[in-house]
């Protein structure tokens, strides 16, 4: 297993290499254009200029390259000097967005707090959700809580967030005034007032996320459950006068993971690139909402070096999936 | 004692009242919030041209003279409007002298100078800078300190309107200490510079998060000592329109929403709530349909879209003036905009003076009339109900960006079209594909690879020369220019470009204002550009912000200084 | 070896056996039902009911419910529920074949990729590239390049309806591929797949014989869930202008276009928000009747 992630590892090189090559590609050849939303009383020609000014006339070639230098040596020797204080990047030219004008990297970093709060943390509160769901439910399958389950599991994932989102927000802040219907991205916890009003302006985001990442879990959990349920091993370990608990709990929950653990390996990349409906509704102004608005406005160094760090993301998570089948059952053999 | 706190009480009361309404002290109001549901992504208006970028630095960096709400020119850093009749702007037009109010000083204490305005006309004339607000530059042959507070800007052409250098947001001042190493190809690298202006305006940057929030807070060094009277303000931006009408209508969470286009029931019942109020205010934004007169034809290759190939029935004016008659232009307005759009017929709506009135027959809808016109010119239903002639059908695909308004407006447009025989396929496209000039999308508002397209327009200011020289023959977009140009339509009149060379030539405002009303009554009589609705801005601010005199001739902030709490 | 007992039955029988089965889960009988229900009304429906969808009446707008307008009409006096009927037909058949599409797509890129080792590390860093693609500048991309071929070639809706089927099947097969792929190397080691290969049954057969029914259950839960975001994903697409004419209606774009209303008139929101959960509710409940009536342990009990 070892050899095996080493090795993968290695080919995640080429593979992330070709794969920025394929994106920086399919940005090009996407219509937009960095001046679109400009008013149309900017005339034409200045427009022109300020692409050129952008590097947009230079050929494709070069700007890849010149995206390849700032990313992969630039970026780093910034971020060495930022964390030991020596100033080895000088002068280098780091990943600069067309819209802001500023170091894609900063403002990445700067959005990373709200996006992990509420994104991040529906992730986690969904998975928790879904996981006990998913089993009760197949091990009491077709009972009311199964059916229970199931319904609202179907309407979480059907409805879209754009719809409940809104919903909440005009019952719990337009109707009973109980909380924000704006994000403070600025806010700080500093003490047990400031921690409430956080978790107030959490619950409406991360309750609609939540919803939808653990009606999504908790399916697969149950059908995964529900196949290993009937299966020999189970009636032997039960005849073997094993507790139910443990049968449940150790044998089938163990057997039936390798599709949750691919299931939750897709989701965490996600985690990252942020959920753009949802932080629209709800002003959260995260990861979802920096790459949208940066697709809407053409500013490819933005859109590139996101894309860039979400295949990253891709790549190393369902590695790590890959490696956690080998531990969940032994039999899988990679090499 | 009971009786004397009561008094007491009473009296300090009754003065504090007095003073929140003669003069509020600095900073006594505490905070005021303001939504953009568009988020601002950087504080220098040189280096953006959005609406966004340039309101929210207008809180911060000023010009020499702006707009008010009424579209007077006023001078604001500046100590007056320089005219020829004052002697400020030159007999023969070719050159303005500002003078800077005595005693400016920048939000770090140090003095503003003409220098730093000379510097500012440097900035963004360097040749390599980028500047998004270059056009305003137009003609301007320099930019000289004459003491250190007058500034002489001398144009190599007569300028008739030379108002357009250091007015309104899109042209303030920025300071010359902070910017001087961010001339030219460096301007983009300043990130420091461009999210934390040095300006002269009531408030000063704080924090600034990218495409999120600023935090500000009163400037200190503000030329009036009672001003403002909010101590911080927060801009957010993000969302959509309809989040932040509630967000100030509803919820209250909000002082002022930015822009609120939304269908004028939904304002409605937002503003039934009782939190707030929604204004309005007109400019010229005019909501319109472009004619093609070029065939968009696909098996035409290359030359789709061109002069070279006239369209098959819109050259035909009898066809383009019953597509306008078919239209009820008051339905648009009471179904899309309510009281932020008027009924329209021309492509020039304001100012009053520029405002025609010789073609207002088109105001009522006339579906019997253009059947009859139609009818009259050869035009015969077929058997689905779709006119031909000669093999050509009446059928028309019709295009605009994608906007909930908008494709009602399409959906009723194609209604009303079909009960004159005209069929059409709509087709909405992503704002960003639609207004980007991407010469490799063929679904670019300049390409027009369609028959009919719809958007809106307006000019800055108060004068519309630039504007209607879009509709110049030369200015259509074609192959050879890169698809650039703002003649849609491909309209070509040799008429009509001697009536816009004469105006360029004219500096008396009657006679301007005469050429004008005959260029728009012009394109309005051709039927090429059919005009909809005069759009108005609507924003909304809540109950206790007093203070706003919603402004479309510049920043709708440009009075933030005199914004303050209602008790 | 129950599997092996199962498939060697006589055919006939066998599928019996499965209707048999199915008929007993009242879940799936239900959802059945009301699935052919939909589908009758929006294939049927607007013959019964023929209100233009696309007419505007706009003397009647914002109508509630009444005979001439049984669900109401909208802001510009279309009728709901021609809309909703016209809706469903796109809607259906959107959900419906992309998600074959997809289903299909991940399947076999999964089996192949998990039974055939050489082609696990190719098929599977060509997902990771699929999954990496940003979603938006892609269906630019491929609106760019397809949309003017096929709708010279086909019409107008019909070509869309290929390019937005293509477009959702091709972003979204790459769940169920990974999932598929982690049950089969799992599955391959297991001693009934061990005991098969060892009496040389050849690799074709292993798959369609073993693997196969051993991977329905995800398969199965994937295609619940990739209805409803074929659904919705359309209605997106035809937000961002990559879809059918703003005029077409479908369920998703019903709903998106009703949230705006959502404090004035609920109704509007509640008929295509019903319509989107209840069918995929039913269909998910087919789904899980044919798993149950699939799975010989389950048919034995």
């Amino acid at each position: 297993m070892f050899h095996y992630t080493v090795r993968r590892l290695l080919y995640a090189i080429p593979t992330l290499l070709l794969i920025s090559l394929i994106l920086f590609l399919l940005l090009d050849l996407a219509p937009g254009d960095p001046t679109a939303q400009l008013p149309l009383t900017i005339p034409p020609d200045v427009k022109e200029r300020i692409r050129a000014s952008l590097g947009l006339g230079e050929p494709i070639h070069i700007r890849y390259l010149l995206w390849l230098q700032q990313f992969f040596v630039n970026e780093s020797l910034h971020l060495i000097s930022e964390l030991t204080g020596w100033d080895i990047s000088g002068d280098r030219q780091r990943v600069i967005s067309w819209q802001t004008r500023s170091p894609v990297v900063d403002i990445v970093i700067q959005r990373l707090p709200q996006t992990l709060w509420v994104v991040g943390l529906s992730y986690v509160v969904g998975i928790a959700i879904a996981l006990p769901i998913g089993i009760i439910s197949a091990y009491r399958q077709y009972s009311w809580f199964d059916q229970v389950g199931t319904f609202v599991s179907m309407v979480g994932f059907s409805v879209p967030t754009f719809f409940t989102g809104v919903l909440l927000i005009v019952i719990f802040s337009v109707h009973l005034g109980w909380l924000p219907s704006i994000y403070d991205t600025t806010h700080v916890v500093t003490d047990w007032n400031s921690f409430l009003f956080q978790i107030r302006q959490l619950l409406m985001p991360v309750f609609v996320l939540a919803l939808f990442n653990a009606a999504q879990i908790s399916r697969f959990m149950r059908a995964s459950m529900l196949d290993n349920l009937n299966l020999d091993y189970v009636r032997t370990a039960r005849s073997k006068g094993l507790a139910e608990r443990a049968v449940i709990l150790v044998h089938v929950l163990r057997n039936s993971m390798i599709p949750v653990v691919t299931v939750i390996a897709l989701g965490v990349p996600s985690v990252f690139g942020g959920a753009i409906i949802t932080e629209q509704i709800f002003k959260v102004n995260g990861l979802g909402q920096l790459l949208i608005i940066a697709i809407e406005a053409s500013d490819i160094p933005m859109v590139q070096t996101l894309s860039f760090i979400f295949a990253i993301l891709i790549v190393l998570f369902n590695l790590i999936a890959d490696v956690i089948y080998g531990i969940l059952d032994p039999r899988i053999r990679y090499d | 004692m009971r009786t004397s706190r009561c008094l007491f009480g009473a009296i300090a009361a009754g003065s504090f009242l007095a003073a929140a309404a003669a003069q509020a002290e600095r900073g006594s109001d505490g905070h005021v919030s303001i939504i953009y549901w568009q988020a601002p992504s950087i504080l220098n208006p040189y280096l953006s041209g959005g609406t966004k970028d340039l309101e929210s630095s207008s809180l911060v960096i000023e010009p020499l003279g702006r707009h008010d709400a009424n579209g007077n020119l006023v001078a604001w850093l500046a100590e007056s409007v320089p005219t020829v009749a004052n002697g400020g702007v030159s007999e023969d037009l070719t050159s303005i002298t500002w003078k800077l109010r005595e005693g400016l000083v920048w939000s770090d204490g140090s003095p503003l100078t003409s220098e730093d305005v000379v510097f500012t006309a440097d900035y963004c004339m360097h040749p390599q800078g980028g500047c998004a607000q270059l056009s305003n530059f137009d003609s301007v042959q320099s930019v000289e300190a004459i003491d250190d507070l007058t500034i002489q800007i001398t144009f190599d052409v007569p300028k008739p309107y030379p108002y357009s250098v250091f007015v309104g947001a899109q042209s303030p001042v920025l300071q010359r200490s902070q910017f001087q190493d961010c001339l030219g190809a460096r301007a983009p690298e300043c990130t420091e510079q461009n999210f934390n202006p040095i300006g002269t305006g009531p408030f000063r940057v704080v924090e600034f998060r990218p495409n999120d929030v600023i935090t500000m807070e009163a400037n200190p060094n503000y030329r009036d000592p009672d001003k403002p009277a909010f101590a911080t303000l927060t801009f957010k931006g993000g969302g959509d329109a309809a989040a932040a009408g509630r967000a100030v209508l509803e919820t209250g969470e909000f002082d002022y929403a930015w822009n609120l286009q939304l269908a004028p029931d939904v304002l409605q019942n937002m503003q039934n709530a009782g939190k707030g109020t929604v204004v309005s205010a007109f400019g010229t934004l005019v909501e319109r349909l472009m004619v093609n007169l070029t065939d968009p034809n696909p098996e035409l290759g290359d030359e789709r879209a061109t002069p070279k190939h006239p369209h098959p029935f819109l050259t035909d004016r009898n066809v383009r003036q019953a597509l306008s008659m078919a239209v009820d232009r008051d339905l648009l307005v009471e179904i899309g905009y309510g009281q932020a759009g008027k009924a329209t017929c021309n492509v020039v709506p304001a100012p009053e003076i520029y405002a025609s009135t010789a073609n207002d027959g088109c105001l009522v809808q006339d579906i019997e009339a253009a059947n009859r016109l139609l009818d009259d010119a050869g035009w015969v239903r077929g058997a689905d109900g779709v006119r031909e002639k000669d093999g050509v059908r009446l059928s028309i695909l019709y295009q605009t960006s994608t906007n909930a308004v908008r494709q009602d407006f399409q959906a009723l447009i194609k209604q009303w079209w079909s009960e004159i025989g005209i069929e059409s396929e709509l087709r909405n496209i992503s704002a960003s594909v639609f207004f980007g000039s991407d010469p490799g999308s063929p679904d670019t508002f300049q390409k027009f690879f369609a028959d009919i397209e719809m958007y809106a327009n307006n000019f800055e200011g108060a004068d519309p020369e630039t504007y209607l020289g879009n509709w110049k023959c030369n200015e259509n977009p074609r192959p050879e220019t890169q698809w650039q140009g703002g003649n849609m339509p491909r309209f070509c009149s040799e008429e009509y470009d001697s009536m816009l060379a004469d105006m360029a030539k004219t500096g008396d405002i009657n006679e301007r204002a005469r050429l004008g009303k005959a260029m728009n009554d012009m394109l309005m009589q051709e039927f090429v550009i059919i005009p909809l609705v005069h759009r108005g801005r609507v924003s909304a601010h809540s109950n206790t912000l007093g203070g706003v005199d919603l402004n479309t001739w510049d920043s709708e902030l440009w009075n933030v200084a005199d914004w303050h709490r209602v008790k | 070896m129950t599997d092996i007992e199962a498939f060697s039955a006589p055919p006939r029988s066998h599928w019996n056996d499965v209707w048999h089965q199915f008929r007993t889960h009242k879940g799936a009988l239900a959802g059945s039902i009301f699935f052919a229900l939909v589908l009758l009304g929006v294939s049927l429906g607007p013959l019964i009911w023929t209100i233009d969808p696309q007419f505007i009446d706009i003397r009647a707008r914002n109508s509630g419910v009444s005979l001439a307008h049984p669900l109401g009409t909208d802001q510009l006096g279309r009728d709901t529920l021609a809309r909703i009927m016209a809706g469903g037909r796109t809607s259906v058949a959107v959900g419906l074949t992309a998600m074959l599409l997809s289903l299909l797509l991940g399947t076999a890129v999964g089996v192949v990729a998990g039974f055939f080792r050489r082609m696990d590390g190719p098929l599977m860093r060509a997902t990771d590239l699929f999954l990496a693609l940003p979603l938006l500048p892609l269906l630019l991309v491929i609106i760019l390049l397809f949309r003017d071929a096929l709708r010279a070639a086909f019409g107008p809706e019909t070509g869309i309806f290929i390019l937005i089927v293509f477009v959702i099947g091709i972003t979204s097969w790459m769940q169920a591929a990974r999932i598929v792929r982690a049950d089969v190397l799992a599955l391959k080691e297991r001693e009934f797949v061990l005991a098969a290969r060892s009496i040389g049954t050849p690799s074709w057969r292993l798959i369609t014989r073993h693997i196969l029914p051993n991977v329905l259950s995800p398969i199965m839960v994937s295609a619940t869930l990739g209805i409803a975001t074929a659904i919705i994903t359309e209605s997106a697409l035809s937000f961002l202008g990559l879809g059918f004419p703003s005029d077409f209606p479908t369920w998703g774009r019903l709903l998106f276009d009703s949230t705006d209303y959502l404090q004035q008139y609920p109704e509007r929101v509640i008929w295509p928000g019903l319509a989107i959960s209840l069918t995929v509710l039913s269909v998910n409940y087919i789904g899980d009747g044919l798993r149950d009536a699939l799975d010989p342990r389950i048919r034995a009990k």
